[in-house]
């Protein structure tokens, strides 16, 4: 029996029946989100001058996001305007990935398609919106006509920008994060599994070959570190990627 | 001799050669770049970004190519 993509797909655990039908992996959603939300509350509702350590770690995150990411993106002026909601998307994201390594949890909460899915529309929605409110409706225009062009060529590039910018930006953005994450859980498990097996069937029933499942553990471990850099990683490439999004769409016209 | 199984992953990984060596070409240009002059790294970090994202886009619509119900034939 090896990993297959019926994991992501665990029975009903409450509300069975409903339309709130809630399995294994919605339930890690909800604890998630309860866990960023005490974190975030509990860790800012003291602060001191003289920090604590935990207080250290949380300044720290948030001036990452919001000095190399944010700001260095979007500039001073835009990047406080959409400072909170790419916060969001960074620490809700990075949240849900670490699940996937979490023991006991083991599961990704974005490694079925809802989340990612409403991630990248977020960051979709976001980016037309700013660029509505920038230029108005000239900004379809700008997005789409590159100045200087005879007609035909015009046409063609406006199709290919079209194609580039509204299609292929948000399918990107959620088959990156859902592929990641799915294929982190696959090997992680495919090695544990694989470890499980040498152990308790081959070495138990007398062969050495089942000595080999130390290889496998301790691959299993190294995946493991590589799963929490991978997560950290995607997090930080969707908020990148929202906020070049986002510049491009207020940029002035080229 | 009959073969027997899915098309899909071999086009997932004929084009993970393509998004790949186009991915290591722009990481590697940046870099090069970033050491002549480091004072732009910062612009020239987001101007990878987008083109690993668009470049990368290739290998991600080769995986859902698995996902599209094509009829049999």
């Amino acid at each position: 029996m090896g990993p297959s993509i019926d994991e992501f797909f665990p029975g009903a655990i409450l509300f069975a029946g409903t339309p709130f039908e809630m399995n294994r992996i919605m339930l890690i959603r909800v604890l998630v989100v309860i866990v960023l939300a005490l974190i975030f509350v509990l860790g800012t509702r003291n602060l001191k001058i003289i920090p604590t350590r935990g207080q250290v770690a949380l300044e720290f995150a948030y001036t990452f996001v919001r000095d190399s990411i944010v700001i260095g993106t979007l500039g001073e002026k835009d990047g406080k305007r959409f400072l909170p909601i790419l916060m969001t998307i960074f620490f809700v994201t990075l949240g849900m990935d670490l699940t996937g390594t979490i023991p006991l949890l083991q599961i990704a909460g974005t490694s079925v398609i809802g989340l990612p899915l409403l991630m990248s529309l977020l960051a979709y929605a976001l980016f037309i919106y700013a660029g509505i409110k920038q230029h108005g409706l000239k900004y379809f225009k700008n997005a789409l006509i590159l100045p200087g062009l005879n007609p035909f060529m015009a046409i063609f590039l406006a199709l290919l920008e079209f194609l580039s910018t509204f299609i292929v930006r948000p399918v990107t953005l959620t088959l990156r994060l859902l592929m990641n994450m799915v294929a982190g859980h696959l090997l992680l498990s495919l090695c544990f599994l694989a470890t499980q097996f040498f152990f308790f069937t081959v070495l138990a029933g007398g062969n050495p070959l089942g000595l080999l499942g130390i290889g496998t553990f301790a691959f299993g471990i190294a995946f493991t570190v590589l799963e929490l850099f991978v997560a950290a990683l995607q997090a930080y490439v969707i908020t990148i990627l929202t906020a070049i999004y986002l510049s491009m769409a207020i940029a002035e016209e080229h | 001799m009959n073969v027997v199984g899915q098309l899909a992953p071999l086009a997932f990984g004929l084009a993970a050669i393509g998004s790949g060596i186009g991915v290591g070409i722009i990481v590697g240009k940046t870099i090069e770049s970033v050491a002549r002059q480091p004072e732009l790294q910062g612009r020239l970090q987001s101007l990878m970004f987008l083109g690993i994202a668009l470049t990368e886009a290739l290998a991600f619509i080769a995986i859902a190519v698995a996902f599209i119900p094509f009829p049999k034939p």
